[in-house]
């Protein structure tokens, strides 16, 4: 009895002191904090999107590192918080409501689908936490607090749909896609484009996310004739049709485009058999061949080794987007939000792995390269390229300079 | 002519799958009345036994037809053995520990393979039929499915075996009066239910992405086949599976996937409305 009273009073203190350890002085915890320069990054490392999300968060961890090393910023060491969102929205606002509130970050580099960064969009422009989102996604958002480094459907999309059509030779297209606003709305602009090169739709299908059968649209597919098939499908499940398409022999019939195929290295998942000679156009593939790309190929892959996956457009654009911010800083002279945010909308420009890089002042989107590949033998065939593209589709829509209270996604008007 | 015979393919094609993913889940739920709600992760087992055999060189047919089938069962034995067997009679006992054991597996799975698609390439290319094309893998699950329905209704009917664990199923009590191990016949039935789950999704993987989460996609089309099938396990899934596979597949024809899905759960509804005892409550009531 006395021995359990003794161990009982041994836990405690045990208990107590590792808390005084743990917390310290209070004055010494602030005069570390002002040393440091705290930002987050919200990414899914696990679920249905832990491929997209994984490279994203091993980039940005990787280019504090090298910032750390190189000196810091402004003579203060960055300190990354990353927080893993499981592929579950709750979770993204939880945890920008923590990193903008509780953290007190500068910035947040966060989201991967549409549906994640609408959650915490209007939190982290609520709690005055500066916002990059790193994604392509389908365009029109307008918002001062936030800056877009991903490509749009008016610098992708506009270039692949020309090229498919004049590389295969054909007008009729035929569209499937994902069943959400990314899906929805990326197909708008496919249509359109189709329709500007003097080409016709044949048919748009949606496909809810946990679709894995695709033997009826397949029939469909052949009894429409389309010349071109566009697939704007995304995630796991849908990576089934990739797979259906070829075992029914059609692969070899009706050549394919994609504004998806790839950005989730989908290309290494499919067997060469049924994924090459597959279009995709984006603002970075792994094999861009410029000086800056390998040597960062190469330093990627002595930190997370060379079995790490390839890179694609969402981590090479969140590399950007790190080093966008960090060069905004520098030239502010501080973390203070307005003022990085005047900083970058000086037409603050980064050339890095993906090219030129370039913010746009009044859509806060990024003016970037554009390449168009080809799958072969799970990687990308680099066919051209297209310097120096502007966001045109949201900046239709959206002018910060005029209007810098403006904080809503458009949802563009698509006229076809 | 040419479109109405690759969309009865289709449609057949259609009816198959849904007996492949229902016909263990029919010898589970339907005959020893086990709610199972990891039948999906049951699937999604033989999917990976399949991925992993051929990555160590075995044969993808081996793979499938026996690896997948035999691993499976193996696994269900076990979770007979270690679970089921001190719920029997308590269903909703059953259904929480269940699906605790789907999320277990799920979690299992997705630490031992890790959360990504994995697949493999489906084998045997495409055939022509006029100016169609279509999968010949398709076919010959149609052919595997056929033959699956037909050996599982030749064993409960014509073996000892069968009328064993017809006769357990129905009245424990007296078999074991009669001298009957139940506790075993319990334990290899639930195998086997297991073990076709494992050939359904052995037989799925090269269709679609393998991941940890896939059997979720599965488990509710599984339940409400066998469900409307009513009491009589084979004809049950049979006459269900087709009457919802073809409603599924000639509205997603003529609408989209969207449509064919709702257009499947809402048959099933209003089967279930006017017919409460499934199918067989009513028609082939003394068909298995």
């Amino acid at each position: 009895m006395s021995s359990m009273l003794e161990r009982r009073k041994v836990l405690k203190a045990a208990v107590a002191g590792a808390a005084t350890a743990a917390t310290g002085p209070w004055f010494i915890k602030d005069l570390y904090a002002a040393d440091e320069i705290k930002i987050a990054g919200i990414h899914d490392a696990s679920g249905g999107l832990d491929l997209l999300g994984r490279p994203m968060i091993d980039v940005l961890t990787m280019a504090v590192e090298e910032a750390n090393a190189a000196g810091g910023l402004l003579g203060k060491q960055i300190k990354l918080i990353n927080y893993d969102a499981q592929s579950n929205i709750q979770y993204y606002t939880q945890y920008a409501t923590q990193a903008a509130t509780k953290d007190k970050v500068a910035v947040v580099h966060a989201g991967i689908t549409s549906a994640s960064r609408e959650a915490i969009r209007p939190v982290l422009k609520r709690f005055n936490t500066l916002y990059f989102y790193n994604t392509l996604y389908e365009g029109g958002v307008c918002d001062r607090n936030c800056f877009c480094t991903g490509s749009t459907p008016a610098q992708t999309v506009e270039k692949l749909i020309p090229y498919a059509m004049k590389k295969f030779n054909g007008k009729k297209i035929y569209v499937l896609a994902a069943d959400y606003n990314y899906g929805q709305i990326t197909s708008k602009w496919v249509k359109k484009y189709t329709q500007d090169n003097g080409g016709t739709i044949a048919a748009i299908d949606f496909f809810p996310l946990d679709v894995t059968d695709f033997g009826p649209t397949i029939k469909k597919i052949q009894a429409a004739k389309p010349d071109i098939i566009m697939s704007v499908l995304v995630g796991g499940s849908h990576i089934s049709f990739y797979r259906q398409w070829a075992a029914s022999g059609m692969k070899k019939q009706i050549p394919m485009a994609s504004t998806t195929f790839g950005l989730g290295n989908e290309h290494v998942v499919v067997s060469p058999e049924e994924g090459d000679g597959i279009l995709a156009s984006y603002a970075y593939f792994h094999e861009v061949a410029t000086p800056a790309n390998t040597e960062f190929i190469k330093r990627y892959q002595k930190r997370f080794g060379d079995k790490a996956a390839p890179l694609t457009e969402v981590a090479a654009m969140t590399w950007h987007g790190f080093q966008l911010w960090a060069q905004g800083v520098k030239k502010a002279g501080t973390v203070d939000r307005m003022k990085v945010i005047e900083a970058l909308e000086s037409g603050m420009m980064y050339e890095g792995p993906a090219g030129k890089s370039t913010i746009d002042p009044a859509t806060h989107h990024d003016i970037l390269d554009v390449y168009i590949g080809e799958a072969e033998n799970k990687k990308f065939k680099l066919l051209q390229s297209f310097s120096q593209q502007k966001p045109a589709d949201t900046a239709a829509v959206c002018d910060l300079k005029k209007n810098p209270n403006d904080n809503q996604q458009y949802i563009i008007d698509v006229k076809v | 002519m040419d479109l109405a015979v690759v969309v009865l393919l289709q449609v057949i094609a259609a009816v198959a799958s849904l007996v492949l993913i229902s016909i263990g889940l029919a010898v589970i739920f339907g005959m020893m009345h086990v709610i199972n709600l990891a039948h999906g992760e049951f699937i999604m087992l033989g999917a990976y036994a399949v991925i992993y055999a051929t990555r160590w060189g075995v044969n993808l047919w081996v793979a499938m037809l026996v690896v997948a089938p035999i691993v499976v069962g193996l696994i269900g034995i076990v979770v007979e053995r270690t679970v089921i067997r001190f719920l029997y009679g308590r269903m909703i006992d059953t259904m929480l520990a269940t699906w605790g054991l789907s999320l277990l597996l799920i979690g299992a799975a997705t630490m031992i393979f890790g959360n990504v698609t994995a697949g493999v390439s489906a084998p045997l290319g495409g055939v022509t039929i006029g100016e169609y094309q279509t999968s010949l893998y398709e076919l010959v699950i149609v052919a595997i499915v056929a033959a699956v329905v037909l050996a599982l209704m030749a064993v409960l009917r014509f073996t000892q075996a069968g009328l064993i664990a017809r006769a357990t199923m129905q009245n424990p009590a007296m078999a074991a009066s009669l001298g009957i191990d139940t506790s075993k016949v319990y334990a290899v039935t639930f195998g086997a239910g297991a073990a076709l789950s494992g050939l359904a999704g052995a037989l799925i993987s090269p269709l679609s992405g393998v991941v940890p989460t896939m059997g979720v996609a599965y488990v509710a089309k599984a339940f409400i086949t066998v469900i409307s099938g009513g009491a009589a396990i084979i004809t049950g899934t049979l006459s269900a599976s087709t009457l919802l596979g073809s409603l599924n597949t000639l509205a997603t024809f003529i609408a989209t996937p969207v449509i064919g899905e709702v257009t499947l759960l809402f048959a099933a509804i209003v089967l279930l409305r006017i017919l409460p005892q499934g199918i067989t409550g009513k028609f082939f009531r003394r068909a298995l």
